[in-house]
């Protein structure tokens, strides 16, 4: 009975790829008759406000650029994604964009994607594949944004005669942006001895973890003048923090983040922040711009950067009411 | 093992099942003055204790909290992956509803209410239908995370509520509240499970299920008890994370702190095999991870080797635990003085 029950679920599932595959072709035929650019997307998921703002802006942009977008969310699997671009490959899309999930593994379909003639776009991550294997990669500039803001720093500081003691929260460990943002702010304040980093901790980019290292970071650092933090949240947990020891963010500890999600805004327009970062996460539309060229047989550069700004305290109430995420 | 001889009553504080990790605990809380002068001060800040004692006290409540409850589950020979995910759940449900507009008693109310039938269902699914503790609670492990997200819409909700903050972040007459609850809830645990009948019908149903049922115990409802008990602790326990932030974080909240809670247990002398259980070992072990963590933060250890340091001071304080480890080296020890003394039965003992 139970040989009977596996043969049953193997023939539903064989009779579903069937199907499935049905729907690719026609998709297929359609897309590659009209004019219009048949955009295959796969999401890392929704993880994060941050993501949500990105997923949602590459469906608005899509729509406002006349792309058929084929959207499809991986839920933090790679196998997922895979099964995903495949499906887009038979699907015969125009081009393909995808958020990786992890840097690695994805010779073997990448490679499907250029027997069967279609261009790749990476977004907002990399991976460690050979680089002839998609076009562009369409994302943030890690350690640029660490640079801005040691570079900020460096501004602030340019006339201290003392040393200015900084705590650095870091991203996860082996994270691509906790290394790179690192990487760029330790580069930038190189160019000021006076800016020292007294301590260096995984705050893992979460809010309570933030607040724990920072509080167990002031008591053993007791002369802290800056915070840096590889984002917003834990930020704002080190900024509970150091309200908790009686001291005042913004003022007695200055704080310096990246992202710029709406909170750590609200947190900087508040004046409990003094500087922020931009990581954008609104790429839709230079997606879609990227995708038409690719189509068009345009060469695009293999690097592109997402238009991304930084923000003080004037800035942030000014951006504030109109922000999307 | 317990008969201590009058003239080595040394020997048997050395022997008591708390002496080992009691004596780690001490040893890093003493490490970390070298690297902090005033680690053990206490002063008074704006009206409440602060230190880095209160600090270890008060981010290892939950942990503590958590722990207690897994020690129950644990002492009924089972095991509880799904507290990280009762614990995000908590917090969500708690935060949305203070961010809807509803009042604190709904928040907590509902929080909580949604934590026992948690552990009411992960109860169900061991005793009912007979599933094996590790699978039963492995689905709420992975499908509350998911249940948690979707409460928040995959966004962190923040919220201002002063009263909530109390749980977790505020403090009741200069002590942390969070601490408080703690104290309490592990006083009514022990006076539960240690001056009632309880704990030992307990310590029955997880040495001996079957066994105890043909001794009349009714294990089922003792096993679905356990479950509910520890569903609310982490209930609670999502309620102070969150009350501290002041903020619900769905994909992060509680993350692991299964697995910290099972160690925790362990490092307090507790047995995965069930049985007979120690909440005083449980408390111990969880402030000893809470001090390993922020003696890894003071000490200003690389965090890319951070986890190799964790697993280093867990790995001696798991091999102090063990007797037969602990054989190994006292076993040469007596064989000195036993030439001068030639005591016979404390060979017995060591043997």
């Amino acid at each position: 009975m139970f040989k009977r029950l596996i043969l049953a679920i193997a023939g539903v599932s064989l009779a579903l790829t069937a199907v499935t595959a049905c729907g690719g072709s026609d998709g297929g035929s359609t897309g590659s008759n009209s004019d219009t650019l048949v955009l295959g997307f796969s999401q890392v998921g929704a993880e994060s406000g941050w993501r949500t703002a990105n997923t949602l802006s590459i469906k608005e942009a899509a729509k406002t650029a006349g792309v058929d977008l084929k959207f499809s969310d991986a839920q933090q699997k790679q196998e997922n994604q895979i099964a995903a671009i495949r499906s887009f490959i038979k699907q015969k899309v125009d081009v393909i964009a995808f958020s990786p999930v992890v840097v690695t593994g994805w010779d073997a379909v990448l490679k499907e994607a250029k027997a069967a003639d279609i261009p790749v776009i990476l977004t907002d991550r990399a991976v460690d594949s050979d680089a002839s294997l998609y076009v562009t990669f369409l994302g943030s500039d890690f350690v640029e944004e660490g640079r801005k803001a040691g570079q900020w720093l460096v501004d602030e500081y340019k006339d201290a005669k003392e040393p200015v003691n900084i705590i650095q929260l870091e991203g996860t460990v082996g994270s691509a942006p906790a290394i790179d943002r690192k990487k760029g702010f330790e580069e930038a304040i190189a160019a000021n001895p006076n800016l020292k980093v007294v301590a260096s901790q995984s705050g893992d980019f979460t809010r309570a973890k933030g607040k724990e290292v920072m509080q167990a970071l002031l008591k053993a650092n007791k002369d802290v003048d800056v915070l840096f933090a590889h984002n917003d949240d834990m930020g704002l947990g080190a900024m509970q923090a150091i309200e908790e020891a009686g001291r005042t963010p913004g003022k007695d500890v200055k704080i310096v983040t990246i992202d710029a999600v709406r909170d750590g805004m609200q947190a900087l327009a508040d004046g409990k922040f003094n500087f922020i970062v931009e990581c954008s996460p609104l790429l839709g539309d230079q997606l879609m711009a990227t995708a038409k060229k690719v189509k068009a047989g345009e060469t695009v550069d293999k690097r592109i950067v997402t238009v991304e700004t930084v923000f003080d305290q004037a800035k942030a109430k000014e951006a504030l009411p109109t922000r999307k995420y | 093992m317990n008969r201590a001889d009058a003239p080595s009553r040394h020997l048997g504080i050395l022997k008591h099942s708390l002496f080992w990790p009691v004596t780690v605990l001490i040893v890093m809380l003493l490490a970390n003055v070298i690297f902090t002068r005033d680690f053990l001060a206490i002063r008074i800040e704006q009206g409440h204790l602060y230190g880095s004692l209160i600090d270890i006290l008060l981010f290892g409540a939950p942990l503590i909290l958590v722990a207690l409850g897994m020690t129950m589950v644990i002492a009924t020979g089972g095991v509880d992956l799904s507290v990280g995910a009762t614990v995000a759940i908590s917090g969500a449900l708690a935060c949305d509803l203070i961010a809807k507009g509803h009042g604190l008693p709904v928040a907590i109310g509902a929080a909580i209410g949604a934590s026992l039938l948690l552990g009411l269902w992960n109860g169900l699914l061991v005793t009912r239908l007979g599933i094996q503790p590790i699978i039963a609670t492995l689905i709420l492990m992975v499908a509350g995370r998911g249940i948690a997200q979707l409460i928040t819409g995959g966004q962190i909700i923040t919220i201002n509520n002063q009263g909530y903050k109390l749980i977790g972040g505020g403090y009741w007459l200069g002590l942390p509240f969070a601490i408080i609850l703690v104290a309490v809830a592990l006083v009514v645990t022990v006076v539960l499970t240690r001056r009632t009948a309880l704990g030992l019908l307990i310590e029955s149903v997880g040495g001996n299920a079957q066994a105890s049922r043909l001794a009349g115990i009714r294990s089922s409802g003792l096993i679905v008890l356990a479950y509910v008990f520890c569903g609310l602790c982490a209930g609670v326990a999502g309620l102070m994370i969150s009350s501290n932030t002041l903020s619900a974080d769905g994909n992060n909240a509680g993350l692991w702190i299964e697995l910290d809670a099972i160690l925790a247990v362990v490092l307090g002398g507790t047995a995965l095999t069930g049985g007979r259980f120690s909440l005083a070992g449980t408390v111990l072990g969880a402030l000893i991870i809470q001090t390993l963590d922020t003696t890894i933060y003071t000490a200003g250890i690389p965090p890319r080797t951070t986890l190799v340091f964790s697993a280093a001071v867990v790995t001696i304080v798991c091999l102090l635990q063990s007797p037969a480890f602990r054989a190994r080296f006292t076993r040469k020890r007596p064989e000195r003085p036993a030439d001068p003394v030639s005591t016979g039965p404390k060979q017995e003992v060591t043997a």
